[in-house]
């Protein structure tokens, strides 16, 4: 510690705006979860019966729909973002700087993949 | 004149593997502080007993302790406010040299980091510059800062990452991006804008509890978050 922050101060950083990117990120992720969430729990609990709603249900009924197919990638990229910038978050505060580089780039990869799964799946599945 | 159970944290780097709890119990005036019962302790039971002191009436910061678990001026603290018992450790996250004094070397490093003077490159004038009340308001609250660290240290951010600026060093900077006179505030938005600058504020609000001034400081890191995303 001591031997970073010398008497003269700690190095100076070098300019990025990639953490106040992050920061309105998680923000307007957990907006739109507030949005989203509550009306995916209205749709399920109130709009439809939860007893019809089988997986066979969701792909022949709901997702017929292009706008709530549209609204559950969003959901689901929604998600995504807050709790893997969340996860972020965690890393940075928890790993020694000489282990973090490497878990933030097994995060960033767990993130990716489930990225491309999700929107494979929501842009692909067939419908009846 | 009655008497408190005082316990220090002690530990001393040539003779201890550790830090060790050690308790006194002390005679002490109802009007007494905390520094008062420490400096007693030292006269009455060991000269050894380690702490800083100086002004002794809450501006140096000098004597910034954890008192019963809070981080506090041990010269604003009264007896009487504690109670019959007292524990008296050093400031949390921050190498401890001896006993209740702690390496604050790498606290003022990040402080000297954030370019904490007035820089103004055109010549002064008349004398003085000049500003508005409204102008002096803006910065106000953050010029009480008497550099105790009792909010950096008492910080969990900190606590987890060392290498964390710190409250105190963003306060500091603060007081001098949102004055009017001043002409470096990109060059200290740019310095704090890193992954250990303002943005590993958590909102804890520790610090707000910690300050002995009763600086707002997580109002002051989110303004300066705000003005490093407001920057062109």
């Amino acid at each position: 510690m001591s031997g970073r922050y010398s008497r003269s101060g700690r190095p100076r950083p070098v300019g990025s705006r990639v953490d106040l990117y992050v920061w309105y990120a998680v923000r307007i992720s957990s907006l739109a979860l507030f949005v989203l969430a509550l009306a995916h729990f209205a749709m399920t609990h109130f709009v439809y019966d939860p007893a019809d709603q089988s997986a066979e249900w969701v792909r022949q009924m709901r997702w017929s729909s292009v706008t709530l197919r549209a609204l559950d990638w969003g959901m689901l990229m929604a998600v995504l973002v807050h709790g893997f910038l969340g996860m972020r978050t965690v890393l940075q505060d928890y790993v020694p700087s000489r282990l973090r580089r490497v878990a933030l780039g097994i995060l960033y990869a767990l993130a990716l993949a489930l990225f491309v799964l999700g929107t494979q799946v929501v842009l692909t599945l067939k419908i009846g | 004149m009655s008497s408190v159970e005082l316990k220090i944290q002690r530990f001393d780097p040539e003779r201890d593997a550790a830090p060790h709890w050690v308790n006194y119990t002390v005679p002490v005036e109802p009007m007494d502080r905390v520094l008062d019962v420490l400096t007693r302790a030292k006269e009455l039971f060991d000269g050894s007993i380690t702490f800083r002191r100086s002004c002794a009436h809450g501006v140096c910061g000098s004597d910034a302790l954890m008192i019963n678990g809070r981080n506090r001026l041990a010269c604003k603290v009264r007896v009487e406010q504690l109670g019959k018992s007292i524990s008296v450790a050093p400031l949390p996250g921050l190498p401890v040299i001896k006993d209740l004094v702690v390496d604050m070397d790498a606290f003022f490093g990040k402080y000297r980091s954030v370019l904490p003077f007035l820089v103004a490159e055109e010549p002064a004038g008349e004398g003085e510059r000049h500003q508005t009340q409204e102008q002096r308001d803006r910065y106000d609250d953050t010029t009480k800062c008497i550099l105790c660290a009792a909010c950096t240290s008492s910080c969990p951010s900190f606590w987890a990452q060392p290498d964390y600026v710190g409250p105190a060093a963003i306060v500091n900077a603060h007081r001098f991006i949102f004055d009017s006179r001043d002409e470096a505030a990109d060059d200290r938005l740019e310095i704090l804008a890193d992954e250990d600058g303002v943005w590993r504020c958590r909102t804890t609000f520790n610090c707000v509890d910690a300050c002995p001034r009763g600086i707002n400081i997580t109002k002051a890191i989110l303004e300066v978050s705000s003005a490093i995303g407001s920057r062109r």
